[in-house]
């Protein structure tokens, strides 16, 4: 099956950094480590495995549940026509992770906007600055612990009249 | 000039700022240029002019009612984002709508997608000059709308995509309406051809501007139209086939260059593709239609009502036309008939116990809706590209967390060196042709 | 002399309220029916409303079509404050009017706190014809108001 001759050449090539693999819901997953995330990605793009598009890149906050994010990764293989799950936990305290900038050029605005989001440092990435917020937004909105409602505004809104 | 003076003469780079509000921005896009003259020699886009909290709002509301923010993130073609969510949430769930609510899922899809284009190529020819065709587009446009609006009520944003299939089907008279809009958008696409396909001025500004390589396509992201037009044919319809599109007969067309002109014919030709897809769904729509009632036996609400104080009514209820396609001999066909994820018939919740309980346990706060805890992604081909849904449920009747992959992100990411070189006037069919939705984008 | 007074002053309102200027500040949706409204179908030119003038100091009125961001409030006060008198504002699109379905941490609850506005059109979009009684709605108000003649003293 395709995926098990991915994970099977992955595992073998980097034993320390695929934790795990699932299918959930029809998609392949893959848990990978922190540590040898890098070169994994650099492995995934290089034929034969040939993932040559980074779909999606984001995370989600378990930071309530089980004290760490979780960064998720899409990658998009058109010869073979597979879509492959990156999965990798971060501990609250240690939220880095290096940018996958070198490799895929969109990973640029893609890891900007979660830095601003979750507060994920990306260590290598051009230039780490607001993306879909304003200069002056103080927080993380995406985090659980942001209230949805909390406004900065950047002009003073005038009272109702 | 002389190059003498040409080589002493001081060049200073001007910083020039095409604003979050310009006529040429669809939406608010800020791209700041540094330019020597003309040329760009450096641009930086800025987005989030319309960063509206669509993530984290979902967080907050149950799956049935975070529907209407999806039809609003790619506002062109709504009812394409619908049919994402909603088929991310069947997978979550396992749930099988009906064939007919999948046809008019495919006719609803194709609908917006002309839509979509029509408008994209509408715009960009405006900005290059080309007023009539914005009007005949727009037309076109309008004619498509009045077939949507017949069926769910609304013109643009929907919202008549659900979970378990599509909440009305299609009103009567829909055949000639279809009929007339898909006239109506050959012709205009007819005559926008003899307009603009060799147009001397249109070919200058769109021939080999913003033209990208195919691994550098690739490497941005790039999914949809553009990257069809560097020749790379990659469409979540063929390659990961949802609803009923693998039973259609459809062609993906690429380009060659990848630069303006062939995503403007690339945009072309999926559009007669979109309309052969809608002519097979309707032809498939008529051969399946729903069953056709002999006499009208149903009572009016106010008898079915009390008659069922005592027991309940055998004959089907009357309801009025504007609850028309919620009717429940109507319901197998549009509807999938699962307790936890669909609304009950009217009839049953007013007449009977079990159906009001049912109603009730649908809306209640912590009731409904509740995928069983796992995540999904789904995608589907939106206007622009692969349009994802990443759902993360944890069990309760909110989402933990939905994010959306946006293609138009990962367009607007290469602009910046799209534009390097070139003139300012290149930037308007670039951005153009790229259909950026600052909806979608900035979520 | 109040007989010429009133005359001049529907005159005027009558010039100006068929010779609209629009300057239309588009961000999302909304813009698309503002689309509809203003080309052939629905045609906003009937009612002398039809150029689309691309710059604040041409312009006499603003349609504020679509959401308000926080971060986009700036630029829309700024437009307003480009703009020279008189002039009058539309809120089109339920978003415009009072932050519509989004009530975050994102966007501004209305336009109306960031600048003054004379008509408020609902709608989630509203259809081309809701704009176009609004844009009734405004000219009657034009036509009522007291001009701003430039001889004429502020205050009195």
């Amino acid at each position: 099956m395709e995926e098990t001759r991915v994970l099977n050449e992955l595992r073998t090539r980097f034993p320390g950094a695929v934790r795990d693999a699932l299918s959930l819901a029809g998609d392949d997953v893959l848990l990978v480590e922190r540590e040898g995330f890098f070169r994994l990605a650099e492995a995934l793009k290089a034929a034969p495995l040939d993932y040559a598009l980074l779909l999606d890149l984001t995370c989600v906050d378990y930071l309530a549940r089980s004290g760490c994010l979780e960064m998720v990764y899409t990658f998009l293989s058109l010869g073979r026509n597979h879509r492959l799950r990156v999965k990798i936990t971060l501990p609250a305290g240690e939220a880095r992770l290096p940018s996958l900038a070198p490799l895929w050029k969109n990973a640029d605005w893609l890891e900007r906007e979660v830095h601003e989001m979750f507060g994920v440092d990306f260590e290598g990435h051009p230039g780490l600055r607001p993306l879909l917020l304003y200069e002056g937004f103080e927080g993380h909105p995406l985090r659980k612990d942001y209230p949805l409602r909390r406004r900065q505004p950047l002009i003073p809104l005038r009272e109702e009249p | 000039m002389s190059d003498r003076l040409r080589k002493s003469a001081r060049t200073e780079s001007m910083l020039l700022n095409m604003g979050p509000s310009h006529p040429a921005m669809h939406g608010a896009v800020r791209i700041m240029l540094e330019l020597d003259g003309e040329r760009i020699l450096n641009s930086e886009v800025e987005v989030g002019y319309l960063h509206r909290g669509f993530e984290k709002t979902c967080e907050n509301r149950t799956y049935f009612n975070l529907l209407p923010y999806t039809d609003r993130l790619n506002y062109v073609s709504p009812l394409i984002n619908n049919v994402g969510y909603v088929l991310a949430v069947e997978k979550l769930l396992g749930l099988e709508p009906p064939e007919r609510a999948q046809f008019i899922r495919v006719l609803m899809s194709e609908l917006s997608r002309l839509a979509d284009h029509l408008t994209c190529l509408a715009a960009m020819s405006m900005e290059c000059g080309a007023f009539t065709v914005f009007l005949y587009m727009i037309q076109a446009r309008e004619f498509l709308w009045d077939v949507i609006e017949a069926t769910s009520g609304a013109r643009m944003t929907a919202s008549s995509i659900r979970v378990g299939g599509v909440r009305a089907d299609l009103a009567s008279g829909w055949e000639d309406s279809l009929r007339k809009a898909v006239a109506e958008t050959r012709r205009v696409l007819k005559d926008v051809r003899g307009l603009l396909d060799k147009n001397k001025i249109f070919l200058n500004r769109t021939r080999d501007v913003g033209v990208i390589s195919k691994e550098d396509a690739l490497s941005y992201g790039w999914t949809g139209p553009a990257l069809r037009s560097t020749g790379i044919g990659y469409d979540v319809r063929k390659a990961r086939p949802y609803l009923v599109y693998d039973r259609l007969d459809f062609e993906v067309p690429t380009g060659e260059r990848g630069d303006n002109y062939d995503r403007y014919q690339v945009r072309m030709r999926e559009m007669d593709q979109s309309l052969r897809l809608v002519e097979q769904a309707a032809a498939a729509l008529k051969g399946c239609a729903p069953p056709v009632r002999a006499a009208d036996p149903r009572l009016e609400p106010g008898e079915a009502i009390a008659r069922s104080r005592f027991r309940r009514p055998e004959e089907s209820v009357r309801l009025s036309p504007t609850l028309e396609g919620a009717e429940k001999d109507l319901m197998p066909g549009i509807l999938a008939d699962d307790g936890r994820s669909v609304v009950p018939p009217k009839e049953d919740a007013y007449t009977s116990i079990e159906g009001l309980i049912r109603h009730f346990k649908f809306f209640m706060k912590g009731h409904g809706l509740r995928p069983p805890p796992g995540e999904v992604y789904q995608a589907v081909e939106g206007g622009n590209g692969e349009l994802g849904y990443y759902i993360v449920s944890d069990g309760t009747d909110r989402p933990y967390r939905l994010h959306l992959r946006a293609p138009c992100l990962h367009l607007l990411a290469a602009l910046e060196s799209l534009i390097r070189g070139r003139y300012v006037a290149d930037i308007i069919p670039t951005f153009g042709s790229l259909n950026i939705i600052l909806g979608e984008l900035d979520r | 002399m109040g007989f010429l007074t009133t005359t001049f002053n529907s005159l005027l309102g009558w010039a100006r309220k068929y010779s609209l200027f629009h300057y239309p500040f588009v961000t999302a949706c909304c813009g698309m029916e503002y689309m509809s409204a203003a080309c052939a179908h629905f045609d906003i030119d009937r009612f002398g409303a039809g150029w689309t003038r691309f710059s604040p100091r041409q312009a006499d009125m603003l349609l504020v079509v679509g959401t308000i961001t926080q971060k986009q409030a700036p630029v829309l006060r700024t437009v307003y404050e480009q703009m020279t008198e008189p002039k009058w504002v539309m809120a089109i699109g339920a978003c415009a009017v009072s932050g519509g379905i989004y009530d975050n941490y994102a966007v501004v609850q209305g336009v109306e706190a960031v600048i003054p506005v004379d008509v408020f059109i609902p709608g989630c979009p509203p259809r081309p014809e809701t704009i176009l009684d609004a844009l009734l709605k405004l000219q009657d108000k034009i036509q009522k108001q007291d001009q701003d003649w430039r001889w004429k003293r502020r205050g009195s």
